[in-house]
């Protein structure tokens, strides 16, 4: 087998022996900003708008289900289990699809669906992020193959940025098989460096801050 | 297949249609980059590359304790990993789990890695469906054509050229509206990821300790590949190593602002493992193959090691001279710009593209760029130095040593050397602005001939400096 093989190479190549432990790596330097909640509010909603994003900050549940009534009007959506979309009601809005145990049920619905409902683990305030673990409650396709994603976190849940999730999530295998962080609607420049939303994922994505 | 690099570089010179799509296209990505490194605080995205330079050059020279570090955490999660010497091993893997698994469509997301293995036409020449699903990797395989740019493949087409070849190989209507020609790929390769049976990624980072597959892109492809399918394959370079996730904040962040002057991609992968229990999607199987393909031996160069770090966000090309001129394809390999000329005889072995490392000016743009910090244009020089002593070794540089020794020979004879610059002066050019183009009939020919096709020189004196020496001393100026 030739892990043996390249693995001996490498070590002739470095002068190193098998086992000999590595010195420390070197540091690296995270900022992380302290920010008052409003203004990381201010600086997500800024930076996903720029992104081509919309963002909603709901002050009750009646809020988030008025807004997404509003989106989900008239058209077919799929909601992951994440327990706060129900706490929410937004499963019980007309058109929404919910509460699958079957993965071929499940792809079925997303094939048709124009909307896909997911909660999100963390949001970051400085790329307008969302970020999602995969998991029982939380699929990785609703967010992927609709053309319209809403998204629900909490408020609490806004971090400052990318530098804040890696240092809170050293290990994010532990807690999942997938972490995806999505930063705007799916969009390609593949033609003439020409900008267009909605490749193989979203074209529009919405989150609401609750 | 494809013409020789002299023929490919006249063509496209020649090609006005080209010259415009590939100088706007590079020009708008310099234009996103500086816009997106201006907004960041240019102090801190100078610390930024610094320390990324660090991280890898710390990871590659401990590489070994890495590479197994990784594999040790990816295996507890039911990962399998495997090595592979060359893309001949990869090919044989990936096809012995296809025929095992009864898979008849692959479907692939962008890979520099597995475009520098021929992994797509391999598997279709066996007989598989082997799908591109990056938009630009779809155009171009659909153009039977490589990819002439790292990040963005179809640089080189224009949407009119786009509209023809979907309207020919789809059997869509002719569509030359970038968006309308989105929706017409969504729609086809949509249907292919539904049915697919094996998906097949790349890897920007591979995080060691944390025992992570790294993909970045804006589409959703690498997702799509990566979630639907019931196995995951991941084909990535040894070099992509990166200790811990906190090192990776760094990397993304001068990656998408580097590539794409996106503070950061769309989408930003971070994958454990197969679906664990009660999950809806995600792959059953997945499975990491580590490729060497020539960078142990790159890895043994001290000097040279440093081609490793490159985390392949186009940048250098985007901004090379050379590059903008002649395009990806008349680079030999598929990577292509400043780093394509110093890993390209790096991995294949210096003399058969002996060329590569001249095709630069020098002008250092690609290493002011390189988030990485890469001193390419050092490496250029050790490069032709190092093609230059090859050439010596095997005698193959019989006419220059002859043209050297006779240059010497007249040098050392004033006389004789007088006689020779009195001659060149009186060269003169039928040209209006006196510059010397090209020299009369015996001598333009070979070396000559060649190099006076590119270069112009000035128009000689009308009096050499020996003459005016004499005329002031005659005068006693002296």
């Amino acid at each position: 087998m030739s892990r043996e093989f390249i693995l001996h190479r490498v070590r002739t190549a470095l002068g190193r022996s098998a086992a000999q432990a590595p010195p420390p790596a070197p540091e690296v330097e995270l900022r992380i900003r302290e920010l008052p909640l409003k203004q990381r509010i201010e600086i997500f909603s800024a930076a996903l708008e720029k992104l081509g994003g919309r963002t909603c900050v709901a002050g009750s549940a009646e809020e988030a289900r008025t807004y997404a009534a509003r989106l989900v009007e008239g058209k077919r959506a799929v909601a992951s289990n994440a327990p706060l979309l129900a706490d929410c009601g937004l499963t019980s809005l007309p058109g929404v699809q919910s509460g699958f145990s079957n993965a071929l049920e499940l792809r079925r619905a997303l094939e048709t669906a124009d909307v896909g409902i997911t909660g999100a683990d963390y949001a970051l305030a400085e790329t307008g992020s969302l970020v999602l673990l995969a998991s029982a409650s939380e699929a990785r396709l609703i967010s992927l193959l609709p053309p319209v994603h809403l998204a629900v976190v909490s408020k609490e849940r806004l971090l400052a940025g990318l530098d804040e999730l890696v240092t809170l999530l050293p290990d994010p295998a532990a807690a999942t098989s997938a972490l995806v962080i999505i930063t705007g609607p799916s969009r390609t420049a593949d033609i003439e460096q020409i900008l267009v939303r909605g490749v193989h994922g979203p074209r529009e994505v919405h989150v609401l801050l609750i | 297949m494809s013409p020789s690099p002299l023929v490919q570089i006249r063509q496209t010179l020649a090609d006005p249609g080209l010259q415009a799509a590939i100088y706007s296209s590079t020009g708008r990505l310099v234009e996103k980059r500086r816009q997106a490194v201006s907004e960041s605080d240019p102090a801190e995205f100078e610390r930024w590359r610094e320390q990324a330079r660090e991280i890898k050059k710390h990871t590659l020279e401990n590489l070994d304790y890495y590479l197994e570090r990784l594999e040790e955490r990816l295996t507890a999660r039911g990962v399998k990993v495997l090595w592979a010497k060359d893309g001949g091993e990869v090919t044989d893997f990936v096809l012995r789990l296809a025929r095992e698994r009864n898979a008849r469509l692959i479907v692939k997301s962008k890979s520099m890695t597995t475009e520098e293995i021929h992994l797509t036409d391999r598997l279709q020449e066996a007989g598989l469906e082997a799908l591109e699903t990056d938009l630009g990797e779809y155009i171009v395989q659909l153009a039977g054509q490589r990819p002439s740019h790292i990040v963005a493949p179809a640089l080189h087409l224009t949407r009119y050229q786009i509209g023809d070849l979907f309207h020919e190989r789809l059997g869509v209507e002719r569509e030359v509206v970038p968006e309308k020609q989105t929706l017409i790929a969504r729609r086809t390769l949509r249907e292919k990821f539904l049915a697919a049976d094996i998906g097949i990624t790349g890897a920007n980072f591979l995080v060691a300790e944390a025992g992570l597959v790294v993909v970045v892109e804006n589409e959703g492809n690498a997702r799509l590949s990566s979630s639907i399918p019931r196995v995951h394959i991941v084909i990535a370079g040894i070099e992509k190593l990166i200790p811990r996730t906190s090192d990776l904040a760094i990397f993304l962040k001068l990656l998408g602002r580097s590539a794409t002057g996106q503070p950061l991609t769309v989408y930003t992968s971070l994958l454990g493992g197969p679906r664990l229990a009660g999950e809806l999607d995600g792959p059953e199987e997945v499975y990491l193959v580590l490729l060497d393909n020539g960078r142990t031996r790159l890895l043994a160069d001290r000097a040279k090691r440093q081609s490793l770090y490159c985390i392949r966000c186009g940048a250098c090309l985007n901004h090379c001279p050379v590059y903008r001129k002649i395009g990806g394809h008349s680079y030999p390999w598929v990577y292509s710009g400043p780093i394509g000329a110093i890993i390209t005889p790096q991995f294949h072995g210096l003399l058969e593209d002996a060329w590569l490392p001249y095709a630069s000016s020098l002008c250092g743009a690609c290493a002011e760029v390189c988030p990485v910090k890469i001193d390419i244009p050092q490496i250029l020089l050790d490069l032709r130095w190092e093609s230059v002593k090859a050439k010596v070794r095997e005698g193959s540089n019989r006419l220059e040593r002859w043209a050297f020794g006779v240059w010497a020979w007249v040098m050392c004879h004033p006389r004789l050397y007088e006689l020779a610059s009195l001659f060149s002066s009186a060269i003169t050019t039928s040209e209006g602005d006196g510059w010397l183009k090209s020299v009369p009939a015996p001598f333009n020919a070979g070396p000559i001939r060649n190099w006076l096709s590119q270069r112009d020189l000035p128009p000689p004196p009308a009096k050499t400096f020996r003459q005016l020496w004499r005329e002031r001393r005659g005068r006693g100026l002296s």
